[in-house]
């Protein structure tokens, strides 16, 4: 089997898991639409004009269910010996790294695909524009390229629903930064080549944490 | 090991007359500051301790990588003794940091005009985490292994950090401008001999600890030999 074989392999698995049980899926749904509605309610006492804090809250909103998404991936790995049965499989490390991150993208996509109308009715926003999708996809990218290899680790530990977040927000900050700004400045009306630097910014992360993860993968599965 | 207590011994002695010095030069040597005052004295010690917090981080990742490659357990107590003293070193910058923001700009937390103060902060909260990391996980092989792939991610991420806060705080301009403050060539000697001295004190404090980690090393060793025997002798 070939490298991408075997990653799709992967992906196809959870894939199919998730849509036979559609635990996670409904679960981020339900925790993405709740945070937004309690920051809708928080900020509509005191902001007059809620489109300067949109931004924000969207992302927050992403962040926070992107981690309930990984974390919710490599725990039900746990179960059942699963991991230890993906270890055993003859392949490189790096194809797991791969399969598990293009899964988490996937489903944190899914997600925001959901979420991003709601957002956008809720805050009477016309958010479903090009230059903002790929913005959203790119900064998704940022957060599963990490936070596939943080929730590997933090799946080990004693406290794993709390460690992740600690682990994967202060080094997620510069996406969170640069996404927040592009989407501000798409609602704002900026041209796309003011904007040009933080997407060759958040271009860059990708690349450079996809090929850090991958490379450092292989130490945090070896037993 | 006595030549190694000897370098230590020295290292402390020069640290600590160096740290004298220093302290001479900080607050009788060098001149008062035009626009300032006598508060920007501080800048020579906030500078060195931020300088030492980002040494510190660095030391961390090539030691880090340095352990995955040889997974010589040495390389492992040299990473963690330096995030142990990079804390310290970082928490005095953040302090004397926000100090100074609030007698230049009145303000204790200037997100805008300084984006270093919070970058300085994801530095020690980046710390953190690697300490916390460490504290959760049970064996010493796979603590050492993780903590290692961390430093090398959360080193990475701080020059991204520092671009996108620096451009964050672009588009608001700075009232104040701090680089306006000229360093006369006595205030610059001053400047260097710190950045110096806390280097020196930042080696000091490795070498005491590192060999504080591999005494508690030995005496895990010797506690398991001796459980071992009396377990085995009944």
């Amino acid at each position: 089997m070939s490298f991408a074989n075997k990653v799709l392999a992967i992906v196809w698995k959870d894939v199919i898991s998730e849509l036979r049980t559609r635990e996670m899926f409904s679960s981020m749904l339900v925790f993405a639409l709740l945070v937004m509605v309690i920051f809708n309610f928080s900020f509509e006492l005191r902001v007059e004009n809620i489109v300067q804090v949109a931004p924000g809250i969207l992302w927050v909103t992403f962040a926070f269910a992107s981690t309930l998404e990984l974390t919710r991936s490599l725990a039900t790995e746990t179960e059942n010996d699963c991991l230890e049965g993906l270890f055993l499989a003859p392949m490189d490390r790096g194809v797991i790294y791969f399969g598990k991150m293009l899964g988490n993208l996937i489903f944190i996509s899914a997600v925001e695909a959901l979420t991003l109308p709601i957002f956008s009715v809720l805050f009477n926003l016309s958010l479903i524009r090009i230059p903002l999708l790929v913005t959203i996809f790119l900064g998704t990218v940022g957060f599963a390229a990490v936070g596939t290899l943080l929730s590997t680790i933090a799946v080990s530990t004693r406290a794993r629903e709390v460690m992740l977040p600690v682990l994967l927000f202060p080094i997620i900050l510069p996406v969170v930064i640069a996404a927040a700004k592009v989407t501000g400045g798409i609602l704002d009306g900026v041209a796309l080549g003011e904007l040009a630097h933080w997407l060759r910014f958040l271009v860059g992360f990708d690349i450079i944490f996809l090929v850090i993860s991958y490379l450092t993968f292989d130490f945090v599965v070896q037993s | 090991m006595p030549g190694d207590s000897r370098i230590t011994n020295l290292l402390s002695w020069l640290s600590g007359l160096s740290m004298m010095v220093a302290l001479y030069l900080v607050f009788l040597f060098a001149p008062t500051e035009a626009t300032m005052g006598d508060v920007q004295r501080i800048f020579y010690f906030h500078v060195s301790s931020a300088w030492v917090g980002f040494f510190a981080f660095f030391v961390t990742l090539i030691a880090g990588i340095a352990f995955l490659r040889t997974g010589s357990r040495d390389w492992d107590v040299v990473a963690l003794s330096s995030v142990e003293i990079g804390i310290t070193f970082t928490t005095m910058a953040v302090i004397t940091g926000s100090i100074w923001a609030k007698a230049t700009w009145n303000a204790w937390w200037p997100w805008q005009q300084e984006p270093r103060l919070v970058l300085i902060s994801i530095l020690l909260l980046l710390y953190l985490a690697y300490l916390m990391l460490r504290a959760f996980l049970e064996g010493e092989e796979q603590k050492a292994r993780f903590a290692a792939v961390y430093g090398i991610v959360a080193f990475m991420s701080v020059p991204f950090t520092f671009m996108s806060v620096r451009w964050w705080q672009g588009l608001h301009p700075v009232i104040f401008e701090r680089e306006g403050m000229h360093l006369t060539p006595a205030m610059l000697a001053t400047f260097l001999f710190c950045l110096l001295t806390f280097t020196l004190l930042y080696f000091t404090l490795l070498l005491h600890r590192t060999r504080l980690g591999r005494m508690e090393d030995q005496v895990e060793g010797l506690k398991e030999r001796l459980s071992l025997r009396e377990g085995g002798s009944l």
